[in-house]
């Protein structure tokens, strides 16, 4: 494995934010990134859509009296980084803060056992056959089948003007798989993936799994009735379906919606927000974990962060700037897609831990309510609260049980009642991979949870 | 020819002399510009350059891509290898290939470039967003504050190079603003989104995209939820444009030929009613999708995609075309070098009607007015159309907007949706949501309404 200084040369850093700090500015950072990446499907049972890619850049940023100045440039060559300071610093006249000397502090990255670029891509072909083979042999009814493969390192290297210099070596592999299931007039999908901030040997044992629980959703759906409609209890599954307390909770405690009073969570630190029987993390240190990185984007390490200690609100999530602006430390918080963006707070791995409760018990003690089993995404509007998420798998509880599987149903609700209404969290808990996008960039986060019921929400569904 | 134009021409060259019976090279270069204002203030400025190049290659019927932002003779050399190696991982398949074209004169269309885009200095363009803002605060007492105003260009220029096609090259500008506005009231905090988007700085009308933000802010405050039912619904052109995004999805050869549409077999069925009509127009000069050629070199032009109600055809690249047996309709769309070509649809417009939006609404006499959708991409079923979105917008009473409403859903499927489409109305509006739309207001006679 190589260091930062490989992607970076310390005397060139510090050239760099000598430059960007020339005419004026408190603060100035220099990241550059190398990153490259595999991508293949299947679909018809072919092979098909390979791409490789490589690329490498960096961006400079200055920031002057709350204003950032921002340039990037393809390429790290040593000529063009300082061109790309000079650029951030064009605007600038004014006080000035002297660069420290860089010090280096290079964490140790996420383990890596089998890196996917040594393993050949016909293994990787062989990979998505299996994939394909497992979903068609579910059933008659399987109609379509696609599967994806996608591996990607990013090295990273990060100073400023502090004198920080770090870097990380990141590589994520993740497979998904989708299927269509057809009878007579009626068509049906599930899909399914498996992820991580993992080598190749996340596959090690049976990832075709995955391909079997799409075409088991798809098939499940072929029999479903259309979901009720109107307030009712929840229960939501575990997993992905992590993603609800990531939309409704998560974005509303980024720290720069909280700072713009675009928050629904703005001002209420300290304050019960839920149910004492709710506790709730974001980690990104978490091994393996898709969100996880062993430094965010400024160089900061990530950490876990409790942000909610049983039912209070203990935390935001921060990054660098909007740490100063409140006068704390930074979570490790500041992430940003590539060295084309600025770094924001965002969320790493966000899960509620594992509470008591049993899942059949949480199913149990509902009279008539909703199973959303997993979710194709959400929605959130933080400054309002209000959020929508879309029910993939979804079935309807009576007395207690499970009973249809119900298509095409929408949960709608505001953050902070859905929040204050969770009333059972369960013991079971796992993660899944999500892509989530913010200020139109997108970033690897984890979801994860156990079953939670949340006593009242709305189910927009199609029946009259 | 440009630099770009012979850097794509060379990775073309490579890779043919390294073993690719065809290659194409797209190449873009972009200066892009950003500034994101709050609180009277400048947050940031961006200024970037990019550049890359991808390279598809063909070993036979086996495809591979390549892509980088290293375009010396090294680089051009390292995508061809990337290029060429993924080949060999693919499968044979027999439609694949490199779009054939013609050679014969370039389409004729519009100046895409407005020279304003270069000469606003990075001050100027900062006070377009500080007076985007502005406007928001000015409008209405309630807006308390504007979360971010944001203004963005970009110049870009375009080159295709192939071993079967004469390739060329073309450049554009593009830019658009917009904030999301915060208005207080007694139930709390209210959010609007204000938007414009134009070729260059002085086709941008700052007070009217702060007056939206305001207005969509506002309008909100003191919001519930509507009883559940059906109803008759008007969905403003922003909504309408969302569900229009979608239908361009489906009615893409790929989707179609892999039983994945809602619009499979339906062609020549009648899939919408009389009053919507739908063409896919890939020369329409304010499109920000316009351009003499698709992702593959293939001249844009324009195609009726619903008329009479009807489905007249779907939207081909060269591979569904062959596979399919038609020709293609100029629809390779790509999101940048680092991306495939696949079909997609250029610019969709549907045609106007005749009643304003005051007269829809009179027409629509007792329903839902839907200002804005959330989760389209989490609440609609891309192969069934089947959907339930997250909706926000008024009430409609008595032929007229009244209270606020919000929390609520809408469910329907497409095809029932568009054979519900009762008027379509007169004032269309570029919408930059699910690609390039315009689109005027839709009244839909009846649609399925979950609130309380």
């Amino acid at each position: 494995m190589s260091g930062p200084e490989e992607l970076l040369e310390p005397a060139v850093a510090e050239r760099v934010l000598a430059r960007a700090l020339a005419h004026g500015g408190e603060f100035a950072e220099v990241f550059a990134e190398r990153r490259g990446g595999l991508t293949l499907a299947i679909d018809e049972s072919r092979i098909e859509s390979v791409q490789s890619g490589a690329e490498a850049g960096a961006g400079v940023r200055v920031v002057s009296d709350g204003t950032t100045y921002f340039a990037h440039v393809d390429g790290l060559d040593p000529d063009e980084l300082e061109r790309a300071a000079g650029e951030a610093a064009a605007a600038l006249r004014g006080k000035r803060a002297e660069p420290q000397a860089l010090r280096a502090k290079t964490p140790t990255p996420q383990p890596i056992e089998q890196p996917p670029g040594e393993v050949p891509a016909a293994r990787k072909a062989e990979l998505l056959r299996e994939l394909d083979e497992r979903a068609r042999s579910a059933g008659a009814e399987i109609a379509q089948v696609g599967a994806s493969y996608g591996e990607a390192r990013r090295e990273v290297a990060v100073a400023n003007s502090t004198g920080l210099f770090s870097g990380d070596d990141r590589t994520r592999v993740r497979i998904g798989a989708q299927v269509v299931a057809r009878r007579e007039g009626r068509v049906e999908t599930g899909a399914e993936t498996l992820g991580g901030h993992r080598g190749f040997e996340l596959f090690d044992d049976e990832p075709a799994q995955i391909a079997e629980g799409a075409a088991r959703k798809a098939l499940t759906l072929l029999d479903a009735g259309p979901a009720p409609t109107g307030s009712m209890p929840v229960v939501v599954g575990g997993g992905f379906g992590g993603v609800l307390f990531h939309e409704m909770t998560g974005h509303g405690l980024e720290a720069d919606h909280v700072q713009k009073g675009a928050s629904v969570y703005a001002g209420k630190l300290g304050e019960s927000v839920a149910q004492p029987l709710l506790t709730a993390y974001d980690d990104g240190r978490m091994p393996g974990e898709w969100g996880s990185d062993a430094i965010d984007d400024e160089g900061a390490p990530t950490q876990q962060t409790r942000v909610i200690e049983e039912g209070r609100l203990v935390s935001f999530l921060y990054d660098r700037q909007s740490a100063e602006r409140d006068g704390v430390a930074s979570t490790g918080n500041g992430r940003r897609e590539s060295f084309r963006h600025l770094p924001i707070p965002r969320m790493t791995n966000t899960y509620i831990a594992p509470g008591e409760a049993e899942p059949e018990e949480i199913i149990g003690e509902v009279g008539k309510g909703f199973y959303a089993v997993s979710f194709a995404g959400g929605q959130v509007d933080p400054a309002t609260g209000d959020f929508v998420f879309g029910v993939n798998e979804g079935y309807l509880i009576e007395d207690g049980k499970v009973t249809r599987p119900c298509r095409g149903a929408t949960l709608v609700g505001n953050c902070l009642q859905a929040l204050a209404a969770i009333d059972a969290v369960g013991a079971d808990f796992w993660m899944k991979t999500g892509i989530c996008g913010k200020g139109g960039q997108k970033v690897p986060v984890g979801t994860g949870q156990g079953h939670v019921r949340i006593a009242a929400m709305t189910v927009g569904g199609t029946e009259a | 020819m440009s630099e770009l134009a012979e850097q794509a021409r060379r990775a073309v060259e490579l890779a043919v002399a390294a073993g690719a019976g065809e290659a194409e090279a797209y190449a873009s270069e972009a200066e892009n510009r950003e500034v994101r204002v709050h609180d009277g203030a400048v947050e940031s400025l961006t200024a970037a350059t990019q550049r890359g190049l991808g390279l598809r290659v063909w070993i036979g019927g086996r495809a591979g891509y390549g892509f980088g932002v290293d375009l010396s003779a090294e680089g051009l050399a390292g995508i061809s290898a990337r290029a060429l190696e993924a080949a060999r991982v693919a499968d044979e398949d027999e439609f694949a290939g490199p779009a054939v074209v013609d050679d014969g004169e370039p389409m004729a269309i519009g100046d895409l470039s407005d020279p304003s885009l270069g000469e606003w200095s990075p001050g100027q363009i900062a006070d377009l967003a500080l007076a985007v803002e502005k406007a928001a605060l000015a409008a209405d007492p309630r807006v308390v504050a504007v979360e971010q105003a944001v203004y963005f260009d970009s110049a870009e220029r375009v080159a295709l190079a192939a071993s079967s096609a004469p390739g060329g090259e073309y450049e554009t500008t593009s830019c658009y603003a917009y904030l999301q506005a915060l208005a207080d009231g007694e139930s709390g905090r209210e959010t609007g989104l204000g938007f414009g988007l134009a070729r260059g700085p002085a086709g941008l009308d700052p007070a009217a995209i702060g007056r939206e933000g305001a207005e969509r802010a506002a309008e909100m405050i003191g919001s519930s939820k509507p009883a559940s039912g059906s109803c008759p619904v008007v969905l403003d052109p922003t909504v309408a444009a969302s569900f229009v995004g979608l239908l361009g999805s489906a009615a893409g050869a790929d989707a179609v030929q892999r039983g994945r549409s809602p619009l499979a077999e339906r062609l020549g069925d009648e899939v919408a009613a009389e009053a919507f009509v739908l063409h896919d127009d890939g020369l329409a000069p304010a499109g920000f999708a316009t351009a003499p050629f698709d992702a593959e070199g293939t001249p844009r032009r324009r195609t009726p995609l619903i008329e009479g109600g009807r489905l007249q055809t779907f939207l081909y690249d060269s591979y569904t075309a062959r596979r399919g047996g038609a020709v293609s309709t100029g629809n390779a769309g790509r999101s940048g070098y680092r991306s495939l070509p696949g079909v997609s649809a250029s610019n969709l417009v549907v045609a106007p009607g005749a009643l304003s939006l005051e007269q829809l609404l009179r027409e629509a006499g007792e329903g839902v007015y839907i200002s804005d959708v959330a989760g389209l991409h989490s609440g609609v079923n891309p192969v069934t159309g089947v959907f339930s979105v997250g909706a926000s917008g008024r009430a409609v009473r008595d032929g007229e907007r009244a209270e606020p409403l919000r929390e609520f859903t809408i469910a329907s499927d497409l095809v029932s949706m568009l054979r519900a489409v009762r008027a379509a109305g007169s004032a269309p509006r570029w919408v930059p949501f699910g690609g390039s739309v315009n689109a005027p207001p839709l009244l839909i006679g009846e649609m399925t309404v979950s609130g309380s």
